[in-house]
Parts: C-alpha cells; structure tokens; sequence
C-alpha cells in the first residue's frame, strides 16, 4: 500500500471528441477507487468536470469508463490495481460518442438492446398461475449466467466488432436476447431470433472474447452468442427462420 | 430482415461446416506433400499417381468445393468490417470470389488428372 500522503498523477479526457487531457494532481488514500479520485478531482479540483455514477457499489453500471486504456467500473477498481507508476489516464468509454469529459451518449448502446428484441414477451396475465421454473433446469441455468447484467457498457466499449462495424448489436443487448430465448415463458423467440441473425447480429462476433474478459460481473456474452448463432443455424436449416 | 436473418445463418453454418471438411482436407494434403517431397519423387512420379486417379480427383474436387464456399464467405465478412461494404457489393464479391476459387482450383485439379 502506498503512504496515504502519496499523490497520484491523473490524466483526464475534457470536452468532446476533440477534447484532451488535463493533469490532476490528488491525494492517495487506502483502499482508494478510480471513481473516489474522480470524485476528489470535481468536489477539490475543478467543479466543471463531468462524470456518471449514482450507486458506488457496482449495481448501477452508471460509472464505467477507460482506466489506463481498459474499460472498467470504475467504483470497483482500486487504484493499487490499475495505477501505473503512479499515474492514471482517465477516457470516456470507448465506441460510444462523447458528450462532455468522462460522459458518453450511452443510447445507442440501449437502443440496440430494444433492436435485438431484449423485451420480455409472456403470454399468460396477472391472473394465470405462476409459471413453474426448474432451478436446475437447463434453461434456468442459461438464464441464470446471463441475467445478472448491469448494462454498464464495458464489453460494448471493449468490442472490436463494435468498432469494425458500428452497426454491430454488441455483446450486451445479444447475451440479454439470448436470456430471453431461454426463458420458457417468453413467446417472442422467433421474432428475436430474426432480429439478433441479422446483417449486423451474433453471426459478426468473431470470439474474440474482449466482452468476456472485461466483464466486471465476469459474464460470458460470447457463450450467449455462440448459443444464439446455433439456434439461428438450426432454426434456418428447418425452414423456421 | 428476414432474408438477412436467413441468409446470415446459412452462411454461418457454411462456413462452419466447411471448415470441418477443410480441417481434415488441409491435414492430409501437407502430409502427402511431406510424404512426397522426403520420398524425393519427380514431378514424372507424381503425375503417374494423380493422373486417372478417381481418389485423389474426388479428394481435391471435395477440397476444392469446400474452400469455395469457406474463404469468399470469410472476405465478405472483412468487406464488410474494413472496407464498409453491404448488401449487392457483398453478394457480388461473394459470388466471384466463389467463382474464381471454383474455376482457378478445378482447372489445376484436370491438370494434374487427365
């Protein structure tokens, strides 16, 4: 642990697109976040700067951004982990348009999850009995290791395909899709199935596995995508796509 | 949008399938080169082999259909990342990237048969 009256060298994005770094000097404390020196950079250092977060314990996903060229939450990041040298390089999220500083235009990102059919769609009401789901089931597990997404933009922001081709749905909204096509109750499968094997759907994703890896609820969107490029595959050669 | 749907599934699964044929095909022809090339046989001996030989011609014919249908669905794809090809432009590549590989392979394969 560094002494506390330490000081980190932080470098953070200002303004747009063609915004550029300021230099921050701010104090070390223990057990310090990326998110708690931003904090001290806007309360101490300069009142103007803008920045997302709303929970501080890595609920919300309002508060991912680019640490040291890796896209993280940043309420969860310790500094110790990340710091190089003492330094830190503070970036908007990567592949979103940047609105002001460590702010991104994250609708895009959301509009995507409503292209890729990421709505619920049952077909029983309020006065049907509860469905009855198997924990152990299959189907419950798949939905089981997909649900627990914050969409906090982290693997959007990670993902080549998505900087390839802009167009490209990404890993968040297709592993939602895929929770959906394994939720018995849903009745709108075929319909997403259409929506996510589109020009710009799971058939894009090369398995690069970014998503993966730098998914701070350590979810798989890649296992999701390849299950969704399996049911497109199958659903196709019986005619039902 | 279901056409592209359709179409981008059985692409998915073309390629795929391809590649097990590949595999298997690109595993025995480098050992038949290796094979070959450490036996020290002439270009004479290994005419003598391939011509008339329905095994090897069925071989390359399958090797050669499967590459056909693997490696133009693989250029559509980085047509459409790098250079932001879509739709026709894409077809259309696809399409005379098949043609191309299908003809320049099966002519080497008569080459070496008849």
């Amino acid at each position: 642990m560094a002494d506390v009256d330490d000081e980190l060298e932080v470098r953070v994005w200002r303004g747009g697109e063609d915004g550029a770094f300021q230099a921050f000097r701010v104090p070390r404390r223990e057990s310090q976040t990326v998110l708690d020196i931003v904090t001290h950079i806007q309360r101490h250092l300069d009142p103007t700067l803008a920045y997302r977060f709303a929970c501080r314990v890595g609920m919300c996903g309002s508060c991912a951004m680019t640490v040291n060229g890796v896209a993280r939450w940043t309420c969860r990041t310790h500094v110790n982990k990340v710091a190089r040298k003492g330094a830190l390089e503070l970036r908007p999220l990567a592949n979103l348009p940047v609105i002001r500083d460590l702010v991104t235009d994250m609708r895009e990102f959301f509009d995507k999850w409503a292209r890729a059919g990421g709505q619920f769609r049952g077909a029983s009401t309020r006065h049907d009995e509860f469905a009855r789901v198997e924990p152990a089931s299959v189907q419950r597990q798949q939905v089981d290791a997909g649900i627990e997404c914050i969409g906090c933009g982290v693997c959007y922001s990670s993902c080549d395909v998505v900087a390839w081709r802009p167009d490209y749905l990404g890993p968040a909204a297709l592993q939602r899709a895929f929770t959906l096509m394994a939720d018995e109750r849903d009745t709108a499968g075929r319909e997403r199935l259409q929506a996510v094997a589109g020009d710009a759907g799971c058939h894009s994703c090369h398995t690069h596995m970014s998503c993966t890896e730098r998914c701070p609820k350590h979810l798989s969107p890649t296992a999701a995508i390849a299950k969704l490029k399996t049911a497109a595959a199958r659903a196709a050669l019986r005619g039902e796509l | 949008m279901n056409a592209a749907a359709r179409l981008g599934a059985w692409l998915w699964a073309l390629q795929r399938g391809s590649a097990a044929v590949l595999a298997a095909c690109v595993l025995v022809h480098l050992v038949t080169i290796v094979l070959a090339t450490r036996a020290g046989l002439s270009a004479e001996a290994i005419l003598s082999r391939t011509q008339g030989s329905v095994g090897w011609f069925g071989f390359y014919v399958v090797f050669v259909v499967a590459l056909a249908v693997h490696a133009p669905i693989g250029l559509r794809a980085i047509a459409a990342e790098w250079l932001g090809w879509r739709g026709r432009a894409l077809d259309l590549l696809t399409a005379l990237a098949t043609l191309a590989l299908l003809a320049g392979g099966l002519r080497a394969i008569w080459g070496v048969f008849r």
